[in-house]
């Protein structure tokens, strides 16, 4: 049976205040002359630094900036992916050759790239770019070639049977196909773009919400560590959820539960 | 097989001459699926192909359709040689073959833009159509919010928009229940009786053939498969499938094919356990 929506609401709400009532408790766990914030920090702490970085405005100018890097390496990195994926799937004969190079260029660490990013690029948004878009761009860029190739033979057929022509297969199959896969890797690429941005930003640079982080564990400051923890989280879950906003209107002809009642 | 003479004087819509259907298989070896055949389906005429499991009869229609070259003998479309798709036919799949991102609206409408037609013309047509197979209500629906039969309908107003001239349909039912199917089948012959378009109809179905078609054509076991009965269908016409087959006439033909028919059935199943053993 299924759980009610409000008793697991409840559930929910309980386990968190558990949560902080413990740190919160633990926190204040005296050691000699001191507590254990120094390592803990405490809940309250925290709130109170978020407000803080919110009510000083410093906060709005970093979230701008690591958005920003998203939203470029994001985009950046889903055209490209979707271009070359195109193309190879189209041109066996270069995906042929191309294939141990992509695998090895997928099969490196990419966050090793991030000191030769900073050599070229600098320490402002563009080598943070660099870094996202190394890592958005294979996660569409195997998508989008694999969904390309694997337009289901009948569908081809018969749009060969209605008498497509190329530029015609391209735009009412290959197109659509390419898209597809391109949108159902949507989360995933997104939240790769936003760790690219954050940890290029924590290696080395001079804004973001990756750089507030780094600054805060530079001083020893553990509370400013997880005040930027926290906006961070709740950052990520804003983007994913207009992800899911923007995915529900793209993929409407999907089968999903919830757009066969409307 | 003999081939028919064309009734009209014209030549005949689809025409196979010596068509063999080959393939070179994993080890070199020649495996040969259909052996050279000879094949015609006059103009406005219904031809159904019966045979067991894997005889060859998807492939032999494929070939009618341009989407695989025959190894030998010539395909002709109305007097004339085919080279590559043949454009003046429809085909109807077994599987899905609507584009899963298109509306059933959009579906038979993107029909239409190889021969040129503007887009709101296409749209209007392509309405009239679904309404012509029953399905004007759900025009705007995708194709996963429709059951098996509605998309057949969505498939065969994107087959017949485009007003082939011949019909080739690769059971195209077989995927549906049986009600649905009967329900299907008296449509295509409503569709049918209004235009008559020639018509080779790929089946396993017996009863559907008979019920169906003009002429069925019985086909053996693979490989080297070939036509083993040629059937004149003489049942009157209209026909409402679920009824004629309790006609006295359906029953002795279902009895004279079937004869020809079973001893190709039990060779497929004799060949699929030796491949097996």
């Amino acid at each position: 049976m299924k759980p009610s929506r409000a008793l697991v609401l409840a559930l929910q709400i309980l386990f968190g205040v558990a949560l902080l009532v413990a740190w919160h408790f633990a926190a204040n766990i005296r050691v000699g002359s001191a507590t254990l914030k120094f390592f803990l920090s405490a809940p309250l702490d925290v709130f109170w630094r978020v407000v803080k970085l919110f009510s000083e405005g410093e906060i709005w100018g970093h979230m701008w900036i690591t958005f920003q890097e998203t939203v470029y390496a994001f985009v950046l990195g889903s055209v490209a992916g979707v271009l070359c994926g195109f193309a190879l799937a189209r041109n066996p004969l270069a995906a042929a050759v191309a294939d141990p190079y992509l695998k090895a260029a997928n099969a490196l660490p990419r966050v090793v790239l991030a000191p030769i990013f900073m050599l070229w690029l600098g320490l402002g948004v563009w080598s943070k770019v660099a870094l996202g878009f190394s890592l958005v761009f294979f996660i569409v860029f195997f998508n989008v070639f694999q969904g390309v190739r694997e337009v289901p033979a009948t569908i081809l057929a018969n749009a060969r049977m209605l008498g497509f022509n190329e530029r015609q297969l391209f735009r009412h199959v290959y197109w659509p196909a390419a898209l597809t896969w391109m949108f159902s890797s949507l989360h995933t690429s997104v939240g790769f773009a936003l760790v690219g941005a954050v940890v290029g930003e924590y290696l080395g640079s001079a804004a973001g919400l990756g750089y507030l982080i780094h600054q805060a564990e530079g001083v020893l400051d553990t509370t400013g560590v997880f005040a930027g923890m926290a906006i961070l989280t709740a950052f990520v879950l804003i983007i994913d959820a207009l992800v899911t906003v923007i995915e529900r209107r793209l993929l409407v002809w999907q089968p999903q539960g919830a757009q066969t009642t409307t | 097989m003999s081939s028919m003479t064309p009734e009209t004087g014209r030549a005949p819509a689809v025409s196979l001459r010596g068509v063999s259907i080959a393939y070179r298989v994993g080890d070199g070896a020649r495996y040969e699926a259909v052996r050279p055949v000879d094949l015609d389906v006059p103009d406005q005429s219904f031809v159904a192909i019966v045979g067991p499991t894997g005889c060859g009869k998807s492939t032999l229609l494929n070939a009618a359709a341009g989407l695989i070259a025959p190894s030998s003998g010539s395909v002709s479309i109305f007097g004339e040689p085919l080279a590559g798709v043949n454009r003046r036919a429809g085909y109807l799949f077994q599987l899905d073959a609507l584009m899963p991102w298109k509306t059933a609206i959009d579906n038979v409408a993107v029909a239409l833009e190889p021969m040129g037609v503007r887009r709101g013309e296409a749209r209007e047509r392509a309405h009239a159509m679904l309404k012509r197979v029953g399905l004007a209500s759900f025009a705007d629906r995708y194709p996963h919010m429709l059951s098996g039969g509605q998309k057949k309908r969505v498939a065969l107003a994107q087959t017949l928009i485009r007003d082939p001239k011949i019909l080739l349909m690769d059971e195209p039912f077989g995927p549906l229940d049986a009600q649905t199917r009967v329900i299907m089948g008296n449509l295509l012959l409503e569709l049918w009786a209004t235009d008559r378009k020639a018509v080779l109809f790929i089946t396993h179905d017996l009863d559907e053939a008979i019920a169906l078609a003009d002429r069925v054509i019985v086909m053996a076991a693979g490989p080297r498969s070939h036509f083993v009965g040629d059937f004149r269908i003489d049942l009157p016409r209209p026909r409402d499938i679920a009824e004629v087959r309790h006609d006295k006439r359906f029953f002795d033909l279902h009895r004279d094919i079937w004869a020809a028919l079973r001893d190709e059935v039990s060779r497929a199943y004799a060949q699929a356990d030796g491949v097996a053993a």
